[in-house]
């Protein structure tokens, strides 16, 4: 693997940011997200389990993660697939990221690109258990590099 | 309307749809009378059919909560002065609009309860707790809200009681044959809902009733889905109890009822303690008061029960049989366009369902279908419908559902089809 330099966590919020700028509608919007979902790297079976899952409203995610190179990087699966198109661009957001940068950047770009107020309150708190899993994990990775 | 029981009051200013002539049924009157039917939801017009969770309000009902807060409000029972007697007036007006309404014999049997849930909760609670016994039995279906499940765990755990339940068969209709070799001299009630919230199947519940008799068992009719639909006569139907919620007929939130037979409400011990279910307190010991007000511990919700009257007496007015004429020919109409979309399966797909197009679509998640709906300005609801057990018979973590009440139109319909194709479309 090559050691290329990943863009930081704002630079990659801010092309999402861009990229949805394009589309003038609802229904773009989503044909986006459901294809970021399809499109999203598969989770191991053997990693579909109650401990990998987070629980939302509706719909179920699973999500693990791994610690290579100094950088966590996540892998995920979702039931719904809006659900995991979200999912998708968290990761791209996150994963390969250094677990301070994960645990200490606010995310900005959910609520840019207007998903925040288009996924209603109980489904975007499922949004926020992700992020807030994602954060977790991280901080649980510096800790085992700190206490081996 | 009956601002004239508080002479102060502002004059109601709403109209109802069925003041003069209505006939052939008039469904843009009747949308002229909710004001919620014209907002918009991201842009679009709105389509409401989540009316199974809850029924939008006439501009009737909404003026009089208005009008009971404007000219009227005081706690009700026992006081002396003219506002209390208005409101407790108002508030027993209620009593009588809902005894007429579901066809009891008396006011007496009338009890007003927090919602269909509340009214469970009591008879499980009071009537359970009292009669229950080690090795009885309670009945329920595979079909029942989880309300009219929980609270019979909670009182069968601590009595020692046992749960039947009934089997559905596959196209979601209750197995009465099940339901016979289940009956026995060990059981105490039967608890079924009437029309099933997740799928709009409609329970044979006079046969129900007349078997479960023959074995000195009780009958309880969840009606919280019915009571909006068809006609309720609970002294024909004879069930000894009987429970719905003010919401999901056009009424107001936080208001049920709970219908029971006067001999049983005068047998029944307490459900809360509090004010006005007393007769005589004292620290020697405490005697209760009659039924209904045995069972309406502390200050009721006034103003929704008071307003509650205008949405039984708007129902009325244009007329269940013309209501459902007018759903009936809606979900026929949805049904058959819903059918020919690509992967669809409409559970409880059987005649005489009533209000409820529950279907799943092959390879697609419920929440997906939800929010590219909702995108569209179309709410309908996704999920289980607290009915897991159900859910769980067929095999599927939930389904979309859309709900008629009538206000709906034969446009809204073919929108909902046609918003549904795209949404499938979009995701297949």
């Amino acid at each position: 693997m090559t050691m290329e330099t990943t863009p930081s966590i704002r630079t990659i919020e801010d092309e999402i940011v861009e990229e949805f700028s394009l589309f003038d509608d609802w229904e773009s919007k989503y044909e986006y997200i459901i294809d970021m979902g399809r499109k999203l790297a598969p989770l191991d079976a053997a990693c579909k389990t109650d401990a990998h899952r987070i629980h939302g409203c509706q719909s179920t995610v699973w999500m693990a993660s791994e610690y290579r190179d100094g950088r966590v990087h996540y892998r995920a699966d979702a039931d719904a697939m809006i659900v995991k198109g979200l999912v998708s661009l968290l990761i791209r957001v996150l994963s390969g990221q250094t677990p301070d940068d994960i645990v200490n950047t606010e995310l900005r770009f959910i609520d840019r690109i207007g998903m925040t107020s288009h996924l209603a309150q109980t489904r975007s708190n499922g949004l926020r258990a992700m992020v807030r899993q994602m954060k977790l994990d991280a901080a649980a990775w510096t800790l085992k590099q700190h206490n081996p | 309307m009956s601002t004239g029981a508080y002479p102060n009051a502002l004059p109601s200013t709403s109209k109802m749809a069925s003041d003069g002539n209505t006939s052939p049924y008039d469904v843009r009157r009747i949308r002229a009378d909710f004001p919620i039917l014209r907002r918009t939801v991201k842009g679009k017009s709105l389509v409401y059919l989540d009316n199974a969770a809850t029924t939008q309000k006439p501009q009737a009902v909404i003026d009089e909560l208005t009008a009971y807060y404007t000219g009227c409000n005081a706690n009700i029972h026992r006081g002396i002065h003219t506002l209390a007697d208005e409101a407790t007036a108002a508030f027993e007006a209620t009593r009588e609009a809902a005894r007429r309404f579901i066809g009891a014999a008396s006011t007496d049997e009338v009890v007003f309860t927090r919602g269909t849930t509340e009214s469970i909760n009591l008879v499980a609670a009071s009537w359970g707790r009292a009669n229950l016994r080690d090795g009885d039995e309670i009945i329920l279906s595979t079909l029942e809200h989880h309300s009219n499940i929980v609270p019979w765990q909670m009182v069968a755990e601590e009595r020692g009681a046992r749960i039947r339940v009934v089997p559905v068969d596959e196209d979601g209709s209750f197995k009465y044959e099940g339901f016979l070799k289940l009956l026995s001299d060990r059981t105490r009630i039967v608890s079924i809902v009437h029309v099933s919230n997740a799928l709009g199947v409609v329970q044979p519940v006079e046969e129900i009733i007349r078997a479960a008799h023959g074995v000195g068992a009780l009958v309880l009719v969840d009606g919280a889905q019915s009571a909006v639909h068809l006609d309720i006569d609970v002294q024909r139907l004879d069930c000894d109890f009987f429970a719905c919620s003010a919401h999901k007929i056009y009424g107001p939130t936080g208001v049920g009822l709970l219908y029971a037979k006067r001999r049983l409400l005068e047998a029944m011990p307490p459900f809360q303690g509090g004010g006005e279910m007393i007769r005589e307190v004292r620290f020697s010991g405490t005697t209760y008061n009659d039924p209904p007000y045995r069972f309406e511990a502390g200050t009721p919700n006034i103003a929704d029960v008071v307003a509650f009257r205008a949405a039984i007496e708007y129902v009325e007015a244009i007329g269940k049989p013309a209501i459902r004429a007018h759903e009936e020919a809606l979900l026929e109409q949805v049904t058959e366009r819903v059918r020919r979309i690509s992967g669809v399966r409409i559970l409880g797909d059987i005649p005489g369902r009533i209000g409820v197009l529950s279907f799943t679509v092959e390879g697609v998640h419920p929440q997906d279908i939800g929010i590219l709906l909702d995108n569209q300005g179309v709410a309908v609801r996704t999920g289980h419908h607290c009915t897991q057990p159900l859910m769980h018979r067929f095999g599927i973590a939930g389904t979309t559902r859309a709900s008629l009440a009538m206000y709906n139109t034969p446009e809204e319909m073919d929108f909902f089809a046609a918003s549904l194709e795209k949404v499938v479309r979009m995701l297949s």
